[in-house]
């Protein structure tokens, strides 16, 4: 009925084929796609037909403005993702979920949008530095408390001077700059709590 | 700007801005159905450009956040986004 002529057809076949690849993906990862399936086929074949439209996986629950630069913030997986599966358990569209709403021990249900106000107006020259487009929002205080607590001394880089924590996977070593570990360390499965500061 | 619109029960102007690939406001517009009640959508998605940015500019007057599903009743009160409680209260 709302759908343009122009569209071009997505299949059932191909969205069922991205389906696979990228739960495979994501498990290989430690991510997980929500389990409800004809949810997540839902959005897999708004992400083709995004694809269709404007060339890249635009977010199916954002209104991409069309222009690659513009949008890479909102490519999926976009860069809210992992902060909104710590803080809600699921990412905005829901496409991506935490264990614990696999467990059918929390619901996915709609969440605050995290991408800056000055993107979502599609203003191209918001500043890529300024606070708001800062991925993570975290506790500044904690950090600061968690920085002055982690090893390094006075070897150059200077860790307080960092725009993201470090984290270290104790079972691997998988390194990654972000304001909390991940869920499981994507190289080897460990779990959240197996990370330690590390910068 | 043209409204599709979906029969139903009057319960006074229910406008609903969603976009074609979102499954949330495809939960909204099941959920409408479902309660049979009359309204109209946009899928702003389908817009051409200039169209698109009035209707960003109207749902922003609303939902600061600009998200989607976005609806409106009655020009008095809207839902951010697809809450079914919400959506059933306002909705009475």
């Amino acid at each position: 009925m709302s759908g343009t002529t122009e569209r071009p057809e997505v299949t059932p076949e191909e969205v069922e084929r991205v389906f696979k690849k990228l739960d495979q993906e994501a498990e290989s990862a430690g991510y997980h796609l929500n389990p409800d399936k004809e949810f997540t086929l839902g959005l897999i074949e708004g992400m083709l037909v995004n694809e269709r439209r404007y060339g890249y996986w635009a977010c199916p629950c954002r209104l991409a403005s069309g222009k690659k630069s513009e949008d890479l913030d909102i490519i999926c997986p976009c860069d809210y993702r992992d902060a909104d599966l710590s803080e809600y358990g699921a990412c905005f569209c829901a496409l991506y979920v935490s264990q614990e709403v696999v467990d059918g021990r929390r619901k996915a249900r709609r969440i605050p949008e995290r991408r800056p106000a000055e993107k979502l107006s599609g203003a191209s020259e918001a500043p890529a530095e300024s606070p708001g487009a800062r991925p993570f929002e975290g506790k500044p205080a904690a950090q600061d408390a968690a920085r002055a607590e982690a090893p390094g001394g006075s070897a150059t880089p200077d860790p307080t001077d960092l725009r993201y924590p470090v984290w270290r996977c104790k079972v691997c070593g998988y390194l990654c700059a972000r304001d909390g570990p991940p869920e499981v360390c994507p190289i080897c499965k460990a779990r959240k709590e197996r990370f330690e500061r590390f910068l | 700007m043209t409204f599709q619109h979906v029969e139903g029960t009057d319960k006074g102007r229910i406008v609903l801005y969603s976009l074609s690939t979102c499954m949330w406001c495809r939960m909204a517009k099941n959920l409408l159905r479902d309660l049979g009640i009359g309204y109209e959508y946009i899928d702003v998605d389908s817009l051409q450009a200039e169209e698109k940015d009035a209707v960003k500019k109207e749902i922003k007057k609303w939902n600061p956040d600009g998200s989607y599903p976005t609806i409106i009743i009655n020009d008095k009160e809207c839902v951010s986004g697809f809450d079914e409680a919400e959506i059933r209260e306002k909705i009475k």
